[in-house]
């Protein structure tokens, strides 16, 4: 019996769970098969080393003490960063200094062992986060949070946390995936002199209150959720059991959701989403990712690129609409062409250069380079798919103008140090996103000195001073949009980086799919599926 | 001089001569892995990592020590059996190659025994019968087998078998969903299945072994088939040949006992390369099928700069390489006329 038969048999006898065989992960009519094209590498998000796939886990099997919250438009149902409600906290108040922020926890909340959630596990949690170092320490950080004096239990179910100075970052931090919170008493159990914070454990075993706890995980192949029944962050899923299954071939998991063996294809590709978009069996879920864009990124140092007037030369030279057809497959928003600069302190915003060689040729026959020069452009072949067509289209434009390209395809490893922190190539096609959407947020650290994500080792002093005056301000403060449209017009005008498009994060999944939510940490979000 | 015992001497004398080429393997993956232009810490610290990260990642890698420290603990810990621990998946490196080894093994083994089942025969027969229709489809065959990359066979038989005909089962891994895995025995899934007297585990895990073996067996069945024909041409035009058709020897006999037996020797030769290099090569066949082979997770451990996997692959192979070659020399001596013949 294949798995549709055995599906269809389930459902027409009505016999859902009483058929859970051989105790492995049988498909029942409350299971959901997820196939996603990584390798999870660790239960524990705030382990050195975790990778992105392996997010999902916190999502799923943790709690925090706020969520982002959600809306519906044509992109379907995804994350709002505008909106926060409480995952554990009932409720919360920001001193009027914006100093300090008291959580009430949820008074009934549980972990999967039964036991309540307590301030105590909140403020372990949290010390936790600051104190491991690598990326939780560095991410709470941008919420001002460093140090384990900011934290404080007043009762059992009342914590507070005070800031050195105050942040509009600081409260959403609360809601992203890594703010999470542990069973500190299980952990503890399994804590050692050279691990203080028990991440061994935790790599293997979660012990969070999650929506669901993990059942099982065969690295490499599957990871298994089961429903926690008594959990208190959101509604309890539908769905009993999920089944995320590697498939590391993106062509395999078209074939296999279209022969509906799986129920979701997470994160396809865009020719996928274009083409199952038109097929009658399948829905396709497709949100510009919030904050995400993908750049052609142009190194200051680099002799041409010093000078800005080759770097707007480069900007309307590009094919962007080729690009945005044959590298994204039109999904996502373009992020050019727009009338004139932008009079809204709306970001990612599109820029206004299109493709028009006549000036192109007309700026670069202004500077010392008229007579053209070679750039080779870096690509990163973990985004081959879009960045390479994308390379294409952009050595052949330039050749138009007299700038003879040559590509190279760096792989993974070396691409981060090569492009990223040494910040050696001239000329990269790559993209960034934050998981906070302000807009000051991503120009610190996409066009400020210093950062990781600047490879154009772009320096402006009055950009630089924006971002300093932006970061700390509140985005109701009245010189907060001002600035920030300064910021999109040097961008516009200095060009170091030039937008191609917001990318798209789309999955294909059956008809009978509901309650798919699109999220700003692009992982999956099995808590509010369901099978109809 | 008696035959066991200069036999055994061989056995020892091989093992002998793989230590020091093992340990250089060891320095060279060691200093190999180094000199890759990529820094693991910078990939692992993260989304929104700066310096100050980075440099953690790096200190909790063990990798801001000197050079020699870092080999030092190396050597050390593999003498101990610890082959360290893989980044990119989080488990321990022997434990990884412990899972992974017997599913690329099973693939393999089956592929090369579905390969040798088509390859020999087609050889013998295009051998004996030069420029007839079977020689030219050996030819047609194992130039297909070539020039077709795995991944296009191995996609062209998911979409044909599965996709249109649905004749196959899910391409996703060693077992379908539907089932656990056997208790591990072997690491075999199907002879898991049988020791443990299951056998619908056992239908399940060959159902999903057909496609991955077909194609890995297509890829394989050319060097083997082109080797058997050419040393059975070779063979049949030598003397002795020549010598048993006059002494008036039956066809049979004349093929079979004495043709055969030593046109198989290099035939032998090329099966051991060809297992060795199927085994760590494959990895294209594994992304498709799913299959959580060892080489998928060398390549992987390769672009993401995880030293530990990349050196321990390296050296699990060479031990493999090593004890396959004595394998092949040991049948070598069973088979050989020359040498099994008494005096």
């Amino acid at each position: 019996m294949d798995r549709r038969t055995f599906l269809n048999a389930v459902v027409v006898s009505g016999a859902a769970g009483l058929l859970d065989v051989r105790g492995g992960a049988a498909a029942e009519d409350d299971t959901i098969v997820i196939a996603i094209g990584d390798t999870i590498n660790s239960l524990d998000i705030q382990r050195s080393g975790s990778n992105r796939p392996a997010y999902q886990v916190a999502i799923n099997a943790y709690d925090r003490l706020l969520a982002q919250g959600t809306v519906d438009d044509i992109y379907g149902t995804h994350s709002d960063y505008a909106k926060l409600r409480g995952e554990l906290a009932e409720s919360w108040d920001v001193a009027p200094d914006g100093l300090s922020v008291v959580f009430k926890l949820k008074p009934d909340a549980v972990f999967t062992d039964g036991t309540p959630v307590t301030a105590d596990d909140v403020k372990w949690s949290f010390d936790r986060a600051v104190s491991i170092g690598g990326f939780p320490t560095q991410q709470f950080g941008i919420g001002k949070m460093t140090k384990p004096e900011q934290f404080s239990v007043i009762d059992p179910h009342t914590i507070k946390v005070t800031f050195p100075v105050g942040s509009k970052l600081s409260l959403p931090d609360f809601a992203v995936p890594l703010a999470i919170i542990y069973n500190s008493k299980v952990v503890k159990a399994h804590v050692t002199a050279a691990d203080p914070w028990g991440a061994e454990y935790t790599h293997r075993n979660t012990a969070g209150s999650g929506a669901f706890h993990v059942e099982r995980w065969d690295p490499g192949q599957q990871l298994v959720y089961i429903r926690n029944d008594h959990w208190k962050g959101g509604s309890v899923p539908a769905i009993r059991r999920a089944i995320i299954r590697e498939i590391p071939s993106k062509s395999t998991r078209r074939a296999l959701v279209e022969r509906g063996d799986i129920h979701i294809d997470f994160d396809i590709g865009g020719k996928d989403a274009q083409e199952l978009k038109a097929s009658p069996k399948l829905k396709v879920a497709s949100w510009p990712i919030v904050n995400v864009e993908n750049v052609i990124s142009l190194n200051v140092t680099f002799p041409p690129f010093q000078d800005r007037k080759v770097r707007q030369a480069v900007a309307w030279a590009v094919p962007y609409q080729q690009i945005f057809e044959q590298a994204a497959f039109g999904q996502g928003k373009a992020m050019f062409g727009a009338p004139g600069v932008p009079d809204s302190a709306v970001w990612p915003a599109a820029f206004p250069y299109k493709t028009d060689l006549d000036k192109a040729k007309a700026l670069l026959a202004e500077t010392a380079y008229k007579d053209g020069f070679t750039v080779p452009i870096s690509i990163d072949l973990s985004t081959a798919e879009w960045s390479e067509p994308s390379a294409l289209l952009v050595q052949e434009s330039l050749g138009k103008i007299g700038i003879t390209c040559t590509i190279d395809r760096i792989p993974g490893a070396n691409w981060r140090t090569l492009a990223l922190v040494q910040k050696k190539f001239p000329m990269i096609i790559d993209g960034f996103g934050g998981w906070l959407d302000t807009p000051d947020y991503y120009f610190f650290y996409t066009y400020t000195k210093g950062t990781l994500f600047n490879p154009a080792q772009y320096d402006n002093p009055e950009m630089a001073a924006l971002v300093a005056k932006t970061m700390p301000m509140a985005l109701n403060d009245p010189a907060y949009a001002p600035a920030v449209k300064r910021m999109i017009a040097i961008a516009i005008e200095d060009v170091p980086r030039i937008p191609l498009w917001q990318p798209a994060l789309s999955s294909a999944m059956a008809k009978k799919v509901s309650g798919y939510e699109s999220w700003f940490h692009r992982g999956v979000d099995a808590r509010t599926l369901k099978l109809t | 001089m008696s035959g066991p015992r200069s036999k055994l001497l061989l056995v020892g004398q091989r093992i002998l001569h793989a230590v020091p080429a093992l340990v250089g393997i060891v320095i060279i993956t060691f200093l190999l892995t180094r000199a890759l232009p990529g820094d693991p810490a910078a990939y692992f610290a993260g989304p929104t990592a700066d310096a100050e990260s980075i440099a953690q990642i790096r200190h909790n890698l063990g990798l801001d020590r000197s050079l020699p420290v870092q080999f030092v603990v190396y050597v050390r810990d593999l003498l101990h059996g610890d082959l360290g621990q893989s980044i990119s998946t989080g488990q321990s490196v022997g434990h990884e190659l412990m899972a992974r080894l017997p599913a690329s093994l099973e693939l393999t083994l089956v592929a090369l025994i579905v390969a040798i089942a088509i390859a020999v025969p087609l050889g013998i027969l295009a051998a004996t019968r030069p420029d007839s229709w079977v020689d030219h489809l050996c030819r047609f065959v194992v130039t297909l087998g070539v020039s077709l990359p795995t991944f296009f066979t191995g996609l062209a038989l998911v979409y044909i078998f599965y996709y249109q005909l649905g004749w196959s089962p899910a391409p996703m891994g060693r077992l379908d969903i539907l089932y656990a895995s056997p208790a591990a025995i072997t690491g075999f899934f199907t002879i898991d299945a049988l020791l443990a007297g299951d056998f619908e585990i056992f239908k399940a895990s060959v159902a999903q072994l057909v496609l991955p073996a077909v194609t890995l067996a297509l890829f394989t069945l050319a060097p083997i088939a082109r080797m058997t024909r050419a040393s059975m041409l070779q063979v049949l035009a030598s003397d002795f040949i020549r010598t048993a058709r006059a002494a008036g020897l039956s066809r049979r006999k004349v093929l079979f006992t004495y043709a055969f037996g030593n046109a198989v020797l290099p035939v032998i030769t090329t099966l051991g390369m060809v297992f060795s290099f199927v085994l760590g090569a494959n990895v294209l066949v594994e992304k498709v099928f799913s299959w959580p082979g060892i080489g998928s997770f060398a390549v992987d451990a390769l672009v993401s700069s995880d030293y530990a996997a990349v050196q321990g692959f390296v050296l699990t192979m060479a031990i493999l390489f090593v004890a396959l070659n004595l394998l092949v020399d040991v049948i070598y001596t069973l088979v050989d006329p020359r040498l099994s013949v008494p005096a």
